[in-house]
């Protein structure tokens, strides 16, 4: 995979450009239609609020009243109600470019519908929308995938980047795991024999489209959960605010509407209100720059809860091929004549192994031999199971030890099948090498632990996710990688059943797993898993297995695959707490306002010492409707996540977003007053 | 202030909190049906209980079943009390021939007792033949009493990784607690009452002659054992008008500390039963140091505002030596009496040793704030432990989301349902509280129930409709009560603030109780700290604030400056 990909900072664009606010300002007029807004329970009770005084404002200017005031206070209350738009608007033109393109690469797909699932039977040109589930295509060197699929005959490879943003074709066959073909990928070998897997409109493009669109984007279950709090909380104001007219009443106060109307909105949570489905927008929108596919926000969620992470150890904890990391010279031999040989035999070897035996060797023994002029390169095959070099009537060889040893002149050497044995049991791959057809030894080869990967697991320990290994290794292999890699658990000669009966286990046990995976055996457990990851490569009985698809197939994305999800969190919690907290302050400025004319001591609770009743309200409205832009980039960032533990990142949070919303509207409020009485507004 | 007095007011929190902790353990384990040292005495009776009425305590119920069963016994016993104190006039044990109680007074009367609020539009001594009061009012403090901790005993249950749906057997709780806790505790605090001279006696009243040689007439009655449950069930209406101001009910320092003692015991030892039988003693002891904390805060604040007394007499030359002390007992003095009035309106119990009414704005804002907080610091007989789970849903609710988590408290999810659920169960109070207070205000009827215009006239009227909603009971007094108005509206006011509370709750922990427990891992949010106890108070004060906190300004605020500035009403 490209690692740059999965760098956001990279692929993210400037937060906001000029035409995009241009097209979201539009947009955020067009949301202000009240069929839209009902789905956020606070912004249109705001906008209801909103309507309700600008027809006051009107009544007052028709029959020839003062109605500055309440002009002002509709102002503000409708620009309460657009800045929320407005940062949905924003969250989802971000997502449109994306939506764009690969929009562009879907339309008018052609495809070759065959008579019968074979290479040569006869086909008709069909548009790809006539494609059902189980169709079968044949798909041609230069020709668009046209609809995803499972490959059932023949090997090509694919450019996958209108997906992937992966310019290296990847090979796709029939059979084994790499069978699933994607619609709007281009063949650039070959032909394919694919049979359709998706109905039209449910591909995976399409799914991407809505994704990013968030046109198809439904409320995850947190984010309803969080609408009824804050409906709840509406619902109190309201009350709080309705009760106060009899109360004010008895009380010998009359309390004008517009007056009313700025003390609910200011207390009804509408800074959490307004940004809560730019939030999950945005939220969505990082996922997709982290090349990753949710099927769902829900799973997103999910991931932000997860406990225990399964991964399979090659490929993701080790690298899977197999390095050198030993020399064991027979009896009578010296180590660097054995490395020497093993170096000469290795020259030519691009393979992984031969590029890791020169390594080696170079490193821990010097050895860097010279390719001699007039040698040979004898290259590995499957037949003799050897690869070497022959040079100036000399031959070195490396290869299986079984092989070696058919072909071996001479004896074997005592103790060697003790120095194989050992090797075997430690989990590495034994290679004999021979100099001029004479044993000299083995090398041993081992999977070697990704650089890096201890401090991954570090910090998601330090998130209480636990990690456990997967691998088809006996115990004494897996546990020796399972130290060395830092991960908290393992599962050792694992078959597909174990890791389901594994998850399973975990599951009664109340933890919440996730898993990724990319064969069809790994299907059971992605679908048993809470949040299982599918690889683009794998197979198609693992991607829909899966709730997420991750496009770089790089299984430690799930660790930043759980930061989004437990940063959507922690964005939505931390400016429901700021808008809550912020509701002190308002009662301050507000309560004296209204009430000092009745009772002048409660100009004792005009702790901000605000200028006029009237420019207190309005401060108050003001500052609840500017906070809402002011927070906007926040709320499409995301507040950043650190791997602490959850108290420390409560006490962290509750201080900045809790205590820092208890103070920071005194100050804000008592800002905008003396700007307002600056301009005399007020 | 004085150090004594503050002194005073924290040791005697200290005792409670230290008594309240094995006897929730008592409590948890009773209701498990696990062997206590009382079990050889009472086992045998509970056994026969159980087979002579037909309960198998192992037969669970669900949180339909088990909320049904609470309401069906709470209607019974209402139309039960409804029927003595309409027909008491034939029935025994009425010397003094008291007539039946007015149907609408009668209505009122009745709801108050089965919601454990003791609301009392009417003076005990001159309305109630002992007769009524013995198997009417104290039979019913017994019943509502238990059926609050049954009520948070099914809750505690839901949170038990072992629950699945099963919350217990409504019967069987209900029969244990009465059993076990209420009875034997009573007959205690009885012989404690009369050793110090509470009368307990079938005669309705004695004519003595005073030193003046004048004959006087005073009642008397059963009220030792009736003010034992009175006060240890929070329920709180008293034998005589006077409630346990009265020298019979309360007769002195010593009764007065063990009956302030007594009204916080059950309250305070509902969190530890709660831990116990959630598999979660630590989260337990968390929510008896949030409600320990703010009410001993709450009690020195209101100290505070009494100790300090009234000003515009200081003014006029008054010593203000001891604090405000009008409407104040001299027996008890100020300290006592503000550790009383806090203690009282914190646990919905209502019993007052002084007059809420003369006490100072900021005295009086304490003592209707601690009811407006809606009864959880800590609250009546389980209803203050319902209702402060409901509070820590919420609180984790926001809380849990900043740590990046599905929100869990105990082990169990908090989802959608939940919230609505909570959110419904809160809403009421406000409605309640706020919607009968302007109501009221602005009729006719309502104004003329006022014997104090202004802002003071204003809290007479809130204090009524918070302490009916919050079942307390206690009046601020200065209000009359018995009109239609407010009859049947703080009936009403009852009723939600019990059951539109309870019913929600209950369906809560059905929800609860059928989710899977999560393990508790290093990113779970952990809710047995330091942490989660300020959080826990920081959202009771804030939300409570944020709702009451126009009304409050209008009234004891508003009376409290006004003061300040030299003018009363």
């Amino acid at each position: 995979m490209n690692a740059s990909t999965s760098q956001p900072d990279t692929a993210s664009p400037a937060l906001f450009d000029s035409g995009m606010l241009l097209r979201a300002t539009r947009d955020a007029l067009v949301k202000l239609n009240p069929v839209h807004l009902i789905a956020s329970p606070v912004i249109f009770t705001t906008e209801i609020i909103a309507l309700l005084v600008t027809v006051l404002a009107l009544n007052d200017v028709v029959t020839h009243q003062p109605a500055g005031f309440a002009f002002q206070v509709a102002f503000w209350l409708w620009l309460t109600v657009l800045f929320a738009t407005f940062a949905e608007a924003v969250a989802e033109g971000r997502g449109r470019a994306r939506a764009e393109s690969l929009r562009r690469g879907r339309t008018d797909l052609k495809a070759k519908l065959l008579v019968s699932p074979d290479r040569n039977a006869l086909y008709r040109p069909v548009s790809a929308t006539e494609l059902r589930r189980g169709s079968v295509v044949l798909v041609e060197i230069g020709d668009l995938v046209p609809s995803d699929g499972e490959v059932i005959e023949g090997v090509a490879s694919v450019d996958e980047s209108a997906i992937t943003g992966e310019s290296a074709p990847v090979i796709r066959e029939a059979g084994g795991d790499r069978s699933a073909v994607t619609g709007g990928t281009r063949l650039v070998s070959d032909w394919l024999v694919v049979k359709i897997t998706a109905d039209p409109g449910q591909t995976f493009i399409d799914r991407m489209i809505g994704l990013v669109e968030g046109a198809s984007r439904r409320k995850t279950p947190n984010e309803i959960a969080l609408d009824i709090l804050l409906a709840g909380l509406t619902i109190i104001f309201l009350i709080a605010v309705v009760t106060l007219v009899g109360l004010a009443h008895y009380s010998g106060s009359a309390l004008a509407v517009p007056v009313l109307a700025a003390l609910l909105v200011t207390l009804i949570p509408t800074t959490i209100g307004g940004l809560l489905s730019a939030i999950g927008i945005a939220g969505m929108d990082r996922l997709v720059r982290f090349n990753v596919m949710a099927t769902s926000g829900r799973a997103v969620e999910a991931a932000g809860d997860i406990d225990m992470l399964l991964l399979d150890k090659t490929g993701t904890i080790t690298f899977g091929n197999r390095m050198a990391t030993a020399f064991m010279p027979a009896a009578g031999i010296s180590e660097s004549r054995l490395a020497t040989a093993a170096a000469m035999a290795s020259i030519g070897d691009e393979t992984p192994e031969g590029r890791s035996i020169q390594a080696f060797a170079r490193t821990r023994f010097s050895v860097d031999p010279a390719r001699p002029d007039d040698a040979q390169t004898i290259p590995f095959s499957a037949n003799t199971r050897m690869s070497g070099l022959d040079a100036a009537g000399r031959s070195w060889r490396k290869g299986a030890v079984a092989s070696v040893l058919a072909n071996l002149s001479g004896a074997k050497p005592a103790g060697f099948d003790e120095i194989v044995d050992r090797i075997a049991r430690a989990g590495g791959t034994p290679l004999a090498v021979t100099e001029d057809g004479v044993l000299l030894g083995v090398v041993a080869l081992s999977d070697v632990v990704k650089p890096g990967i201890r401090e991954r697991f570090a910090s998601l320990r330090k998130m209480g996710i636990r990690t456990v290994m997967i691998t088809g290794d006996n115990e004494v292999t897996a546990a020796a990688i399972a130290a060395e890699a830092g991960v908290d658990d393992f599962l050792a000669q694992a078959t597909p059943q174990d890791k389901l009966d594994y998850i399973r286990r975990e599951q009664t046990e109340g933890r919440l797993v996730a898993m990724c995976g990319d064969g069809t055996n790994d299907a059971p457990a992605l679908a048993q898993a809470d949040v299982g990851v599918a690889m683009q490569t794998g197979t198609q009985a693992a991607r829909e297995a899966g709730n997420m698809v991750d496009l770089d197939s790089d299984p430690t994305k799930l660790i930043e695959i759980v930061e989004i999800g437990k940063q959507l969190l922690i964005t939505r919690g931390s400016l429901t707490t700021f808008s809550i907290a912020n509701d002190v302050s308002k009662y301050f400025a507000i309560l004296p306002a209204i009430f000092v004319a009745t009772y002048p001591g409660l100009a004792a609770l005009n702790i901000m010492r605000l200028h006029t009743p009237q420019s207190a309200i309005l401060s108050a409205v003001i500052f609840n409707a500017l906070i809402i832009v002011a927070l906007v980039p926040l709320a499409l960032r995301g507040v950043a996540y650190r791997p602490l533990g959850a108290a420390a990142l409560l006490r962290r949070n509750l201080l900045v977003y809790g205590v820092g919303g208890l103070i920071a509207p005194f100050i804000g409020i008592k800002a905008i007053d003396l700007v307002l009485s600056f301009l005399k507004v007020a | 202030m004085t150090a004594l007095g503050v002194a005073q007011i924290v040791l005697l929190l200290a005792v409670v909190v230290g008594c309240a902790i094995p006897l929730g353990a008592f409590i948890a384990a009773v209701l498990s049906g696990r062997r206590t040292f009382l079990s050889p005495v009472l086992g045998p009776v509970e056994r026969g209980l159980f087979r002579l009425s037909g309960i198998d305590p192992a037969h669970g119920m669900g949180w339909r079943t088990y909320t049904v069963a609470l309401l069906v016994i709470t209607a019974v016993h209402t139309l039960l009390l409804y029927a003595i104190l309409r027909l008491q006039f034939y029935l025994p044990f009425n010397p003094q021939g008291f007539t039946g109680m007015s149907p609408r007074l009668a209505f009122n009367t009745a709801i108050s007792f089965a919601t454990n609020t003791n609301w009392q539009a009417y003076s005990g001594e001159t309305t109630l033949s002992n007769g009524a009061q013995m198997l009417g009012l104290t039979v019913h403090n017994f019943v509502s009493a238990a059926v609050g901790i049954s009520a948070a005993a099914a809750v505690s249950r839901a949170f038990s990784p072992a629950s699945k749906g099963v919350l217990g057997n409504a019967w069987a709780d209900i029969t244990r607690i009465v059993l076990y806790v209420l009875l034997p505790i009573s007959l205690l605090m009885t012989a404690a009452l009369l050793a110090l001279g509470a009368p307990q006696t079938l005669l309705g009243s004695v004519t003595v002659t005073t030193l003046e040689g004048v004959k006087q007439v005073i009642s008397i009655g059963p009220v030792a054992f009736q003010e034992a449950i009175k006060i240890l069930g929070t329920n709180g209406g008293g034998f005589f008008n006077a409630n346990s101001a009265h020298p019979f009910e309360n007769p002195g320092i010593l009764s007065d500390l063990i009956e302030n003692w007594a009204l916080l015991l059950i309250p305070f030892s509902m969190p530890v039963m709660f831990g116990l039988l959630a598999g979660r003693a630590r989260d337990g002891m968390a929510l008896l140091a949030t409600m320990a904390l703010l009410l001993t805060g709450f009690a020195l604040l209101l100290y505070a505002a009494e100790a300090g007394g009234n000003p515009l007499l200081h003014a006029l030359g008054v010593s203000n030596l001891g604090g405000n002390m009008e409407g104040k007992e001299v027996r008890f003095g100020t300290a006592l009496s503000s550790l009383f009035a806090a203690s009282t309106t914190a646990t919905s119990t209502g019993a007052v040793i002084a007059a809420h009414d003369s006490l100072m704005p900021l005295g009086g804002l304490v003592t209707l704030f601690l009811i407006q907080l809606g009864e959880v610091i800590p609250g009546g007989v389980g209803s203050g432990l319902y209702g402060i789970v409901v509070f820590a849903l919420l609180a984790v609710f926001v809380a849990g989301l900043m740590v990046g988590r599905t929100p869990e408290y105990l082990g169990k999810k908090i989802q959608a349902k939940e919230v609505k659920l909570a959110m419904l169960a809160v809403l009421i109070l406000p409605l309640s509280i706020l919607g009968g207070t302007a109501l009221s205000l602005n009729t006719a009827s309502g104004l003329g129930s006022l014997a104090n215009a202004g802002p003071h006239g204003l809290s007479e009227m809130l204090y009524a409709w918070t302490s009916a909603t919050g079942n307390n009971g206690s009046a601020f007094a200065g209000l009359s009560a018995d009109t239609p108005l407010l009859d049947y509206g703080l009936a009403i006011a009852m009723i939600l603030g019990r059951f539109a509370f309870l019913v929600p709750v209950m369906a809560i922990a059905g929800s609860l109780s059928l989710k899977q427990s999560l393990r508790p891992g290093a990113g779970t949010f952990p809710t047995d700290g330091a942490l989660f106890v300020g959080l826990l108070a920081g959202v009771i004060l804030i939300l409570g604030g944020l709702q009451y906190l126009p009304a409050l300004s209008l009234g004891p605020l508003a009376e409290h400056f006004a003061m300040l500035a030299h003018a009363t009403y």
